[in-house]
């Protein structure tokens, strides 16, 4: 970019752009501005992560990992979670190809992949409060409940966004805005696909396993 | 020598200071305070030696290089010199190099945590010598002393023997505070279900101020008390007077004590129950709750199951007066053990205190 | 749940007319004071028709020039009130002896010294800070506005936001009485059942969302819109600073985010994250909080830094000695602040070599910092020095800030700071850096930028006036602090048993009150240049013959901030296009894309701070009601597609040719 300024030596250089090129659009920084705010929001689970990590172990002599995960229910609603990010990633590459119809189609079976993702968190959270299994109960479950509900939260807030999104696309169609809002919204998902994996892994997987 | 001019320089308002007023902090009067106060003037002085020049170098550069003095030499370009650059990179690096080395050696030798080696500068501790213990609880809004091998406790009054070592071990009955003697040895906080650990020695007779420093709530101000460095026989003379005392502090007596108050008068107590400072750190002076250690070692052995969800009670929040009243507080309720069987030694330690009354 | 259901009514939750300070005289007559003032401001708006212009022109603007003009009134209006606590609490210690127990009681004093930091800290600091960031960034890296110029609006709104709760709660109900970074478990229900701590968590969350989203945005700006030929190591200083501040501020608020509501969970569910039940852990807050706290730190004095860069390059009309390694040393500064906390609570009993880490990579920061002071030490060798206003205010900070340096270093060797920790040798340390360097920082800043904001310098005379009474007044009433703490004497007391103190809590009273002159002078420095703004008018846009983009358009900046966007060739770009006998154009203009005005951020805020009133109070129903209706108006606005517009192309050419007219002196 500065090669293309600069002048040859002996000349006056260049100090202004006049050829009315405006060089930056408010729309190139949407991705940087938005990855910025998924990786804050990241330190918010960082935060949740640890704080379970160090009072994970603070049963209070009440129920343990052991006693209160469902591995195959977690595990279908891993897979649940995992399906969504696919079929966005295929609404996507519809966006791409610009077909309109074909983009609602796939973001809709992400929706709904999401909302049993959401289903199956609370009927596990239901199960979990009709055992005594509370939030309050221990340390532990303190940490659990907020690091999943949190996680749980984002998703849903993922799925209002996803519906709105649907909305706008069906009235003004594929143009450069809600191209740029689908791609915004599929860092999100994506994102909290990763930090699923990692509540996955280190919640569920680590707690039964101990 | 011009660093020992500034050495004379910086010590010429501190002696004048010292003079002037009680800086506790500069002039303590025990073996680690004073260890603390020479690496607090070691450090000064080590980065005045960088600080001293630049205050005045910043003074003559303005005035010299001022708008009015055409004299000066004006140089707009002049804005790199590489050997400049590496002076003021590693003026400060050889100043935090040796400040870190006496950081990390001082860090070590004074740590808290760690038994005392010395009784002073000229004097090691003698082999064999056994600390005198105090254990030391935060109450709202007063001190709490118990002496395990006296068998006494006190409130608000704090003594030890001139040249003993001594070795704290403190915690909280609510909220953090902060155990703060600064003739002594400085300060450790003082944490509800959590020990630290203090070691200390006194070498001067004498009265010295002891606070809380670590706000509290309402009554956080009036949290101090005396503490008394005295000789062998005065310490034997302090104990019997508690003792005459008469009081006992069993768990209910602690119970009553443990109530929000301010402005206590000193207090002595006699006897004390053996366990409570182990009852008091567990969270568990009300016999029927759990104690932490015995939560810890359930937790470890994988907790006691789905069992172990509804072995709780709940119990009134805590009245903290004119701001109001805590929320009902659930608890783990005790539990009869392996080690324990029939859930005896609670309810055991409680009973001296019982037949007293 | 920590609701007592006997207490609450459905229709106010836990809000009674009791709530009301009635009996408190000095509430209810600074009640009266700002009711009576804000009639008088409404009245004058009235009167003069004033309404409709504030809405069009500032409440909904999204111009980053005028939203950071609205961050620094914000941050002077609350720098009055936490100056009001700071003289409250100066007045309680000089004669709270000998038995008094002052004028205020504990419930009341606590609340004054916790809102004193909470306020100063982010409501004054962290708006001047944002502020200035705001005004400057955009126009010294050559772009129109900020990257996301809608969520720049949304973000002073929401600052604002949590300054009208923490305001709201002088007059409704009580601040919290815990300090200003609410330790639990202090904070937890238990202990702090009432509305205080809430007001706290809310406050703070609401302004937070507002914090964390500028960073984002001025970060997305500074990375994405610099000017042609604006390479990395071509940026400004300040902007440099700036780069870092919003980098920590993106790393570190979500931190807080987060600890602030694992504390509202505990408070408002009853989990158990930092209670003494149940497994709950204090420690795990003080680490959390401190793991924000200590970046924050930085996020304040980085920006301070920045400016002291450009005013002593442009005061001394000299390029910046050492620029490459200014440079490194921000930047090591900001990634090392992540890797210091534990040196606020080295009495909690960490081990000794966690504590000896902790210290040394303290002392390593002053390193860096060290390099800083020299640099601009060795740009004042050898320079032509005018001593304006902002110079004055950079030299007292070099002589006053190596001192809190020093301090700090002593609190950093862990054995000293089992003596010094929550003394008031620590007050007065951080005071001196915080006063020290980002007071004196931002009051450089706003007099050395005022006249590209308003068009006209500030009166010079009542500058130098303030900046005097603030110097002076800094050192009578903080070295007696300092005194104190090697005396003993730990912070946040209400009362004192030892009269031989008394006499250096006067001498501090005695310096505040020098302060507030410093603060009255400079309110007065504002009245007296608006009444002779004519005479102080800049024509030019380079008033003091300034080095960077800013000073190359004219003052004030139009909306579009640069009718040609220029191109940079060096990091003082604008010294340098003048050296070299740039020419500025004065035909060919193009439309100019600009966003558009929107009351969405100041609609947004509202709600978000009638929803923290509701989780405050225990209103539940008006809770439900307005976290819906922000979704909702969230919602709402996503539907708006038509959020820019152009300036057309003749009226670019008017304007400039304005200044065209303004420069050849017509």
């Amino acid at each position: 970019m500065q090669a293309a300024h600069d002048a040859p030596r002996g000349e006056k250089p260049v100090f202004y752009v006049t050829d009315g090129h405006e060089h930056v659009h408010s729309g190139d920084s949407t991705a940087l501005g938005f990855w910025v705010y998924l990786m804050s929001d990241c330190l918010i689970f960082a935060v949740l992560f640890a704080t379970y990590g160090v009072l994970g172990r603070n049963f209070a002599a009440g129920p343990t990992p052991a006693d209160l995960f469902d591995l195959p229910l977690v595990a279908i609603n891993t897979a649940m979670l995992l399906f969504s990010s696919i079929t966005y990633g295929f609404a996507m590459l519809a966006m791409e190809k610009g077909k309109q119809s074909s983009v609602l189609l796939w973001l809709g079976i992400t929706g709904l992949f999401g909302a049993a993702f959401i289903g199956i968190e609370l009927y596990e959270f239901s199960h979990l409060i009709h055992l005594g299994a509370t939030p309050q109960r221990s340390a532990f479950l303190s940490s659990f409940f907020a690091l999943v509900g949190t996680h749980g939260l984002h998703v849903t807030v993922g799925i209002i966004w996803l519906i709105t999104l649907m909305v706008q696309v069906r009235r003004r169609g594929l143009g450069a805005e809600n191209r740029r809002r689908l791609m915004c919204l599929s860092m999100f998902w994506h994102f909290l696909d990763v930090i699923w994996i990692g509540v996955f892994s280190f919640v569920y997987l680590m707690g039964v396993l101990q | 020598m011009p660093r020992k001019i500034l050495r004379l320089l910086a010590l010429a308002p501190l002696a004048i200071l010292l003079s002037g007023c009680k800086l506790v902090v500069m002039s303590p009067s025990g073996d680690v305070a004073l260890q603390q106060r020479d690496l607090i003037v070691a450090s000064t002085l080590l980065m005045l030696v960088i600080i001293l020049p630049v205050m005045a170098l910043t003074v003559f550069f303005a005035w010299r290089y001022r708008q009015s003095n055409t004299k000066a030499t004006y140089d707009p370009d002049w804005h790199h010199s590489t050997r400049l650059e590496v002076v003021i990179w590693a003026a400060p690096l050889a100043i935090v190099i040796v400040l870190g080395a006496m950081t990390w050696v001082s860090t070590h030798l004074l740590d808290p945590y760690r038994p005392l080696e010395r009784i002073d500068a000229s004097r090691s501790v003698p082999e064999g010598t056994q600390p005198l213990v105090v254990e030391v609880v935060a109450l709202d809004w007063k001190w709490l002393f118990i002496y395990p091998e006296q068998g006494i406790a006190t409130v608000n009054e704090l003594a030890a023997p001139v040249d003993r070592p001594i070795t704290f071990h403190i915690t909280s009955s609510s909220v953090m505070n902060s155990l703060s003697i600064p003739a002594l040895a400085g300060q450790i906080y003082a944490m509800p279900g959590m020990q630290t650990k203090l070691h200390a020695v006194i070498n001067h007779a004498g009265v010295y101020d002891g606070l809380s420093a670590n706000y509290s709530g309402a009554g956080f101000s009036d949290m101090r008390f005396k503490f008394h460095g005295v000789s062998e026989t005065e310490f034997e003379q302090w104990v019997e007077q508690a003792r005459a005392s008469g009081n006992t502090l069993g768990r209910p007596e602690y119970t009553e004590l443990e109530r929000p108050t301010a402005r206590e008068a000193v207090r002595r107590y006699a006897t004390v129950a053996p366990d409570l400072f182990h009852a008091i750190l567990n969270r568990c002076v009300d016999s029927t709750k759990m104690c932490a250690d015995e939560m810890m070692r359930v937790d470890a052995r994988g907790s006691m199951g789905h069992a172990g969800t509804y072995n709780v009670a709940v119990r009134e929040g805590r009245d903290n007066g004119e701001r109001g009243r805590g929320p009902a507080q659930t608890y783990v309720l005790a539990i009869c053990t392996t080690s324990d069987p029939y859930g005896m030694r609670q309810t055991a330690a409680a009973q001296p205190t019982q037949q007293v009354n | 749940m920590t609701l007592d259901p006997e207490q609450t009514s459905f229709l106010f939750g836990r809000l009674t007319l009791g709530a009301l300070p009635l009996h408190e005289p000095i509430l209810v007559a600074t009640f009266a004071a700002v009711a009576l003032g804000g009639l008088a401001v409404m009245a004058a708006l009235t009167y003069f028709k004033l309404w409709g212009y504030l809405w069009r022109e500032w409440i909904t603007s999204v111009d980053h020039k005028r939203i950071g003009i609205m961050y620094i009134i914000l941050a002077l209006i609350m720098l009055l009130r936490g100056f009001s606590d700071a003289i409250m609490m100066r007045l309680q210690q000089a004669i709270a002896f000998n038995g008094s127990d002052g004028y205020l009681p504990p419930h009341h004093y606590d609340q004054i010294f916790t809102a004193h930091g909470v306020i100063m800290i982010f409501f004054v600091a962290m708006p001047l800070v944002t502020g200035l960031m705001n005004l400057v960034v955009p126009l010294q890296i050559g772009a129109r506005d900020v990257a996301f110029p809608f969520l720049n609006n949304f973000s002073f709104w929401m600052t604002t936001g949590g300054a009208v709760l923490v305001m709201m709660s002088l007059f409704v109900g009580e601040f919290a009485q815990t300090g200003w970074l609410a330790y639990a478990p202090l904070s937890g229900s238990q202990f702090s059942p009432g509305v205080g701590v809430d007001y706290y968590i809310w406050a703070l969350q609401v302004a937070g969302v507002g914090t964390l989203l500028s960073g984002v945005n001025l970060l997305a700006t500074i990375v994405k819109m610099r000017a042609p030929g604006m390479t990395l190591m071509k940026m400004p200083v300040f902007t440099w600073t700036a780069l870092c501040t919003n980098a920590l501020i993106v790393a570190s608020f979500p931190v807080l985010t987060g600890v602030l509501a694992l504390l509202t969970l505990d408070r408002y569910v009853g989990t158990n994250f930092f209670t003494n039940e149940l497994g709950g852990n204090p420690m795990m807050y003080v680490n959390l909080i401190w793991i924000w706290g200590h970046p924050e730190v930085y996020i304040l004095i980085l920006p301070a830094f920045g400016v002291f860069s450009e005013v002593v390059a442009t005061f001394c009309r000299k390029r910046l000695f050492g620029y490459t390694s200014m440079v490194y040393a921000t930047v090591v500064i900001t990634i090392l602040s992540y890797i210091v906390w534990l040196h606020h609570f080295f009495t909690m009993g960490s081990g000794a070599s966690v504590n000896a880490f902790f210290g040394i990579t303290t002392m390593i920061i002053s390193i860096p910092t060290g390099a800083k002071i020299f640099n601009w030490l060795f740009t004042m060798y050898r320079g032509r020095i005018r001593f304006e206003v902002p110079m004055l205010w950079t030299i007292g900070f070099m002589l006053t800030f190596v001192v809190g340096g020093m301090t700090g270093v002593m609190l950093a060797v862990p054995p000293a700071d089992f003596q010094f920790h929550n003394t008031l040798f620590l007050i007065a340390h951080f005071h001196n850096v915080i006063i020290g360097g980002v007071v004196f920082g931002m009051f450089a800043g706003i007099v050395y930028w005022f006249p590209k904001a308003f068009g006209f310098k500030l009166d010079p005379f009542w500058g130098k006036m303030s900046f005097w009474f603030w110097l002076v007044g800094f050192w009578v009433a903080f070295m007696p602090l300092y005194i104190l703490g090697l005396m003993g004497v730990t912070r946040r007391l209400s009362r004192f048993e030892d009269p031989s103190l008394q006499i250096w809590f006067v001498i501090a009273a005695f310096g505040a009150v020098l302060i507030a002159f410093g603060i009255l002078f400079f309110i007065v420095q504002l009245v007296v240049s608006f009444m002779r703004r004519e005479q102080l008018r800049d024509l030019t846009g380079d008033p003091w013959d300034g080095r960077t983009l800013e000073w190359s358009t004219s003052s004030p900046a139009p909306a579009y901030n640069f009718a040609f966007t220029p191109v940079v060739h060096d990091h003082d770009a604008w010294w340098d296009m003048k050296k070299r006998g740039h020419e500025r154009p004065v035909q060919g203009f193009h439309p100019i894309h600009m966003p558009k005005a929107t009351g969405a951020g100041a609609i947004l805020s509202a709600l978000c701070v009638a929803f923290g009133f509701a989780m405050i109070w225990h209103i539940w129903w008006l809770a439900a009601a307005t976290f819906a209706m922000t979704i909702l108006a969230t919602i709402v606005h996503t539907f708006n597609y038509n959020r820019d517009f152009y300036i057309p192309a003749a009226e670019v050419a008017q304007t400039e040719g304005g200044r065209t007219r303004q420069l050849a002196g017509e």
